[in-house]
């Protein structure tokens, strides 16, 4: 979807600001965000996908104007609603209210280290072959699903060539939305800085994204 | 956000849903065990093992997990090598998308617009602003991680380096350099 999480070329939001020393969080809330949201993934209710597709759907003032791990919470509190684990208005009272639903699994303190450590693999084998090789020139797909995509605005409609093809992958496009995980190929895909940002681009400029063969059309 | 995430935790906790002991060893497992060093080692033996070199250009996953580095947002991963001619940058511009298996969590900046934005469309302006200045014929290279791949750049060799173990290749190897916004720095300046 075109949402406000598509930033890739948007001007206007200043200098980066690297921080001398930065430490990994900046309150304590911070921790118990990226601990929650960890531990109710474990729950096996949502997949990654969809949990990204519930972050870009906030609106778009809220999300420029939210810190990172703000926009984590918001779209959790959206997936623990939608999947029946905890209401808004239990999360305004502070307290459990009814029963909800029971996830496949929860996660415990002595499992942490094991679930870290495996993390979640995403390759998946499909019979069919490749449909492009190296060194292929190939142009991107002009689509702006309302769905979730991980083929960026400013890479629509572009022509590139496949450096590498990557393995298969779950389809994020469909597995965001609960319609299973389609894996399909992925290709490195590297495009001119001239092809993306036409007139004025820095000519020592190439950008490459990894995208699903769907996303993908021959030239 | 405090009270509202306290909130929360009280919610799921009353649920029997997690364990908050469970938040505890997570945040303590990113605060103390999984960060930048990971990647700094991976970074070392591919200068000074011409083999473990090679494994990282053609499996960086594997390469990379013999070295004890797996698991979340870690799970497939590319190294992408400096040269004399291309620099290499890794952004996110969809979201946050970052190695955490070897590099720990991202820092803020590398999660907030102005790099999201900028990083596709103005790398040397961005390099500029973390005090990088590269010369005009060197070629950029941008990886957009809009994929499962999490991407290390593994920084040019300093001059000047023989002779030093991989500890102390290591100790020359900054966060930011296996992200392409610094190189490696040059022995005695410190990473």
């Amino acid at each position: 979807m075109n949402g406000p999480h598509d930033l890739g070329g948007q001007m206007g939001f200043g200098l980066v600001a690297p921080e001398k020393d930065e430490p990994y969080f900046h309150d304590e809330w911070e921790k118990r965000a990226l601990g929650l949201t960890l531990s109710c993934g474990a729950f096996g209710a949502w997949t990654i996908d969809e949990s990204r597709h519930a972050r870009e759907n906030i609106p778009p003032a809220d999300y420029l104007s939210t810190s990172y791990y703000e926009i984590w919470m918001r779209a959790l509190e959206v997936l623990l609603d939608r999947h029946g684990f905890a209401t808004a208005a239990e999360i305004d009272v502070g307290h459990k209210q009814t029963a909800g639903a029971v996830p496949k699994r929860v996660l415990k303190a002595d499992m942490v280290a094991n679930v870290l450590a495996r993390g979640g693999p995403c390759d998946r084998p499909v019979e069919r072959a490749a449909r492009f090789a190296v060194g292929e020139k190939v142009r991107t797909k002009n689509f702006n699903p309302q769905t979730h995509t991980r083929l960026p605005r400013y890479a629509r409609a572009k022509n590139g060539v496949v450096e590498a093809v990557q393995g298969s992958f779950v389809f994020p496009d469909d597995n965001a939305h609960g319609k299973g995980e389609n894996p399909q190929w992925v290709y490195t895909v590297v495009f001119d800085g001239r092809e993306i940002w036409g007139e004025g681009a820095d000519p020592s400029l190439t950008v490459s994204i990894d995208a699903w063969e769907s996303y993908l059309e021959p030239l | 956000m405090q009270a509202r995430v306290k909130a929360l935790e009280t919610v799921l906790t009353e649920k029997g849903l997690i364990d908050p002991a469970a938040i505890d060893a997570i945040v303590e497992t990113y605060e103390t065990k999984i960060g930048p060093r990971n990647g700094a080692h991976v970074v070392a033996k591919a200068w000074s093992d011409p083999a473990f070199a090679e494994w990282l250009k053609s499996d960086a996953t594997e390469a990379i997990a013999s070295l004890g580095y797996t698991g979340r947002q870690g799970e497939h991963m590319r190294a992408v090598f400096n040269t004399p001619k291309t620099h290499n940058l890794v952004v996110c511009t969809l979201c946050s998308c970052y190695p955490w298996s070897v590099l720990g969590l991202p820092p803020v900046w590398y999660k907030a617009p102005a790099y999201r934005s900028r990083a596709v469309i103005d790398p040397r302006g961005v390099l500029a602003e973390f005090g990088l200045t590269l010369p005009a014929e060197k070629k950029i290279r941008v990886w957009d991680s809009t994929a499962e791949l999490r991407y290390l750049v593994i920084p040019e060799r300093p001059v000047g380096t023989e002779g030093l173990s991989e500890q102390q290749l290591a100790g020359l190897v900054s966060r930011d350099a296996m992200i392409g916004t610094a190189i490696a720095s040059a022995p005695g300046a410190g990473a």
